[in-house]
């Protein structure tokens, strides 16, 4: 039989794919630097921001192209076209930029397998968050977290670090195993792996002919799994610790580009192709949230470490991202599509402050660790470490502040857009329990941020006069990344216009 | 509700002009301690010229009108406009945080608190400004729940910066407890908006169409409503973070807190939760009568227990803002009427009283009471000040104080259709039971810090009146005499507005 003949290879879309060459491109071209001597100082990051950077602006063209094209699927269905992708891609993009700055100062900067790993976690990503196929998910899943697994261990001189790359793997592992078992089942029910082939079978069966139990428990696992990597309370345990142990900027990174792409993807699988089963999994969802919202911003204020602080912060704002799934889980509702919008935007806007503010932290922690480099083993990240920065370095602490204040949900910040969505969305779809829980649990967390507030302004340096001589360092990529973060998170607090005027095309998934 | 939109302009300018000031001093170098405190007291003259421009203009004839109405798209995706007007109820408090903003810059002139920093001072308390005037022109929900929230930020700075010791867990617990407020104030906002058909944020057209949504729904909308609010009235049993607050506060920051933002909340009940959800009103009103007059007794109690003079003074704005709202819980024009008068009142008495806390610390580096004495002979003017500000607080006829509390009092008698009439005359008895702890509680204060001989505090740091605190007191004084002698300057402006306030429930 000619099996050649029927074959058709799936037309390529190289436009619509060269964010991802762009990515690729970057990581072989760092690569080959391994066989070149050592590359100037800066120029390892030149390059994984220029791709980056690229891979960016392509995202936004491809963006702005979508205004007058409908969403597609490319490479035969295996990747989604459309803005909740590509949104979801440029952040990613923006994060990766980001971070390859204020790695500049880090003690890894001179590694060029650290530069082209970010590229790597962010092709991972941006699959990830494109992919409407669950084997192609799942191996954008793996190559995001691999390279995380690397990113996490990368400080060698810290045993903190290899613990946290250690303990990440594993139950990172565990994290894959589940999901690979949910893949299973539910391709067993439905006979077939692409999501949005997944949502049109289920919506297309009269009744209920198949074996529902081993979708939902497929279903079940699917979430387990992605809460794992979302880090959703009960699944959180390994957040804090691996948060903490991380290098700085890679927490930074984690942060961002991890949830953005984990929360995109459970978004996307559930919404398209789970809708049928709303009714089934959206109490799941409901418990996660406020358990996730809960957990996270009590856990968080009773913490004397600013990076554990913000590791459990991080599990509170996938709280409010949960909010957001849950009310696009009343798929009744015409408001539905709200909460699929608002999850997106409160994920990326998420993403910039968290670079923003880990960045701001790696500035302290490297100051404090250069004045008492002597006591060994004590951490540079604890609170009492921010003690009096406002008074060495005003600006420093005021950029920082405001990240934090968007962080808390404070009007004219980006932050308060982002909870505003996502309660607005929770109301329309009279989901008040929640939205009166994620608003409490906010104020909660915000005693964090000001518990960090209060540090810098109005505490005295524990160590006197001495330190208060030494204001912190900050180099100009760093500058510019703070500038940067503390920019965006103004202009989308106080104009969030142009952001909420897409939102409406963000919900329309390429099927 | 009749909108007139001539010089939109206004409001807007007079708003936003403090921010000028605020840039201004961004780029007036830290050093240049002269030009900080000029451009700071320029910007607030100018802010109150216009405020003044504002006051000619408005038609006095219609002041139930919504009026130099400015309506424009804002944030369209989500039906949000930057949409501002003033009526009788807000132009007397918009009026008056713009003059008590400028008096307390000119009182900072000569005594900025430790540790210093005028520039950030000046910038904290103009973006305050903004954030005060901005929320009793708003029109809007979106827009009042922005500005209801810029004030929170300066303040909690104000605190816990330039406060005294234990600033940092003051300013914390100011902090928290507004924001837990506002929090459920914005679900209950958008959940008005919702049943409303989605349609706007505007306060008028929700007048018009919040009265339709179903009963039970109201009354929990009402709750998210009331609890942000009556946090920052604040309404016992949510009061306790006030007296802390205030105590810390360097005295700006306490004159701006009792003079302003207390009125941010009452103001709130007036314009928004009750109008917009009249069924639920009537439900929640005697509960809200009852927190008052418990907030009355307590308040005084409170102050007869207090050793602090500014804690003393704290705890008596408890027991005023108890006055204010038992006048809003009755539903009628006569109480609202009362409560506005009150809220004024209480602001230029309440401000002039932490005034003169601040110089009493000044010049004897103490607020106990114990402490001191015989201020009517070693300063005589400023013990004389200090007992017309007390007279007036305790409600004297004759002075501000006394048009504020006494129809309060009154209108429990009679509240609108729908109340309980033996419970309002309950609350109506211990209210005025309350006014007699009141003059005992002031009196008492009085008796021990200006009568007397003093104690011992010979240094030179005790001085009389001085010119700057003459200019920044005296047209605070002006204003509790006048208002007390002809209350009609005020009451013929707020009248017309509650009247159109109070529509549905029969006027």
């Amino acid at each position: 039989m000619d099996i050649a003949g029927d074959f058709l290879p799936p037309t390529i879309e190289w436009f619509a794919l060269s964010p991802y060459i762009a990515l690729v491109a970057g990581a072989l071209i760092l690569l080959l630097g391994s066989l070149t001597p050592q590359w100037p100082r800066g120029w390892y990051g030149l390059v994984s921001a220029t791709s980056a950077g690229v891979a960016g602006v392509l995202s936004v063209l491809q963006f702005a192209n979508l205004a007058d094209e409908l969403p597609r699927t490319l490479v035969k269905g295996a990747l989604a076209h459309d803005r909740f992708g590509l949104l979801a891609l440029i952040a990613i993009c923006v994060a990766v930029v980001f971070t390859s700055m204020t790695t500049v100062d880090a003690d890894t900067s001179d590694s060029l397998e650290h530069f082209a790993l970010l590229l790597t976690a962010a092709l991972g990503a941006a699959i990830m968050v494109t992919a409407n196929d669950l084997v192609v998910s799942f191996l954008g899943i793996e190559t995001l977290s691999l390279s995380l697994y690397v990113l996490a261990a990368s400080d060698r001189r810290r045993s903190a670090s290899q613990e946290a790359g250690l303990k990440y793997f594993i139950l990172g592992g565990f994290a894959s195993a589940f999901l690979l078992y949910g893949i299973a089942l539910v391709y067993g029910t439905t006979g077939q792996t692409s999501i949005s082939g997944i949502g049109s079978t289920l919506a297309g069966e009269v009744s209920v002919p198949r074996n529902d139990a081993m979708l939902l428990a497929g279903v079940a696992l699917l979430l387990v799994g992605f809460g794992f990597k979302v880090s959703l309370v009960p699944f959180h345990s390994w957040t804090p610790d691996v948060y903490h142990g991380a290098p700085t900027h890679v927490t930074g990174f984690m942060a961002s580009l991890g949830k953005v792409a984990a929360i995109v993807a459970l978004v996307r699988l559930f919404v398209v192709a789970f809708p049928t089963r709303a009714d089934d999994w959206r109490p799941a969802v409901f418990a996660l949230a406020v358990l996730t919202l809960l957990v996270g911003s009590v856990l968080a204020i009773v913490q004397r470490d600013v990076k554990r602080m913000l590791a459990y912060s991080s599990i509170s704002h996938a709280g409010f991202m949960m909010v957001g799934l849950e009310a696009a889980g009343r798929i009744g509702s015409s408001s539905a599509s709200d909460g699929v919008s608002s999850a997106l935007v409160y994920v990326v806007l998420y993403s910039v402050l968290a670079v923003g503010s880990f960045a701001a932290v790696s500035v302290v922690s490297q100051h404090a660790s250069d004045v008492t480099s002597t006591s060994e083993g004590q951490s540079t990240t604890s609170l009492d470490a921010f003690n009096g920065v406002a008074k060495t370095n005003p600006v420093f602490a005021l950029g920082f502040t405001v990240l934090l204040l968007a962080q808390a949900g404070v009007p004219l910040t980006s932050g308060f857009v982002a909870k505003f969505g996502v309660i607005r969305a929770a109301v329309s779809t009279e989901s008040y329990v929640l939205a009166v829980l994620a608003m409490v649990s906010a104020v909660i967390a915000a005693y964090l941020y000001l518990r960090i507030m209060v540090s810098m302004w109005l505490s005295v340096p524990a160590s006197g006069e001495a330190t208060s001589a030494l204001a912190p360092k900050l180099s100009l990529p760093l500058r510019v990344t703070l500038v940067s973060a503390v920019a965006i998170t103004l202009v989308l607090g106080v104009l969030p216009t142009w952001l909420l005027d897409v939102s409406d095309s963000l919900a329309l998934f390429a099927r | 509700m009749q909108m007139i939109r001539d010089n939109n302009w206004v409001l807007s300018v007079g708003t936003f002009l403090p921010m000028l000031g605020v840039i201004a001093l961004l780029v007036t170098p830290k050093a240049n301690e002269a030009a900080i405190k000029m451009v700071a007291l320029l910007t607030s003259v100018a802010t109150v010229i216009i405020g003044i421009f504002t006051l000619v203009n408005f038609d006095f004839d219609q002041a139930g009108a919504m009026q130099f109405v400015a309506q424009t798209d804002w944030i369209p995706v989500i039906k949000s406009t930057y949409f501002i007007g003033v009526d009788g109820i807000s132009l007397p408090l918009y009026l008056l945080s713009m003059v008590v903003t400028l008096l307390v810059v000119i009182y900072s002139l000569d005594h900025i608190p430790s540790p210093g920093n005028p520039k950030a001072f000046f910038i904290l308390m103009l973006i305050l400004q903004t954030g005060m005037a901005g929320t009793f022109i708003a029109q809007d929900l979106i827009l009042f729940f922005v500005f209801f929230e810029l004030v929170l930020l300066p303040m909690y700075f104000m605190i816990g910066v330039w406060g005294g010791e234990q600033r940092q867990y003051a300013s914390l617990k100011f902090f928290l407890y507004t924001m837990f407020g506002s929090a459920l104030m914005l679900v209950a906002f958008l959940a008005i908006f919702f049943k409303t058909g989605a349609e706007s944020f505007a306060i008028p057209y929700l007048v018009e169409n919040g009265g339709g949504i179903a009963k039970n729904v109201q009354v929990w909308i009402f709750a998210g409503m009331f609890i942000g609010f009556a946090v920052k009235v604040p309404m016992f049993p949510f009061h306790t973070w006030l007296p802390d607050a205030h105590t810390q506060a360097p005295t700006q920051g306490s004159v701006i807190l009792a003079a302003i933002l207390l009125k941010l909340g009452t103001y709130g009940f007036v314009r928004i939760a009750i109008p917009t959800l009249p069924d639920a009103a009537i439900e929640w009103a005697p509960w809200i009568g009852g927190l008052a007059v418990v907030g009355i007794i307590y308040g005084a109690f409170g102050c007869l227990a207090q050793t602090d003079m500014k804690r003393l003074i704290a705890f008596s704005s408890v027991a005023h803002m108890g006055f204010v709202m038992l006048g809003i819980s009755t539903l009628t024009s006569f109480g609202v009427n009362a409560a506005v008068f009150g809220m004024v009142a209480h602001g230029l008495i309440t401000g002039m009283l932490f005034f003169i806390a601040g110089s009493v610390k000044e010049r004897y580096h103490t607020l106990e009471i114990a402490k001191l004495g015989g201020m009517l002979t070693q300063v005589p003017r400023l013990g004389w000040i200090l007992g017309l500000c007390s007279m007036a607080s305790l409600g004297l006829p004759g002075l501000a104080g006394f048009w504020g509390e006494f129809p309060a009092i009154l209108s429990a008698y009679n509240p609108a259709d729908g109340l309980n009439v033996s419970v309002y005359r309950t609350y109506m008895v211990i209210a005025a039971l309350g006014t007699v702890f009141a003059a005992a509680y002031l009196l008492w204060l009085y008796q021990r810090t200006a009568f007397g001989t003093p104690k011992g505090h010979d240094h030179h740091d005790v001085h009389d009146v001085t010119t700057y605190e003459w200019v920044a007191w005296l047209p605070l004084l002006v204003a509790i005499v006048a208002f007390g002698v002809v209350p009609n300057l005020l009451f013929g402006v707020i009248d017309p507005a509650v009247q159109e306030t109070l529509r549905a429930f029969g006027g």
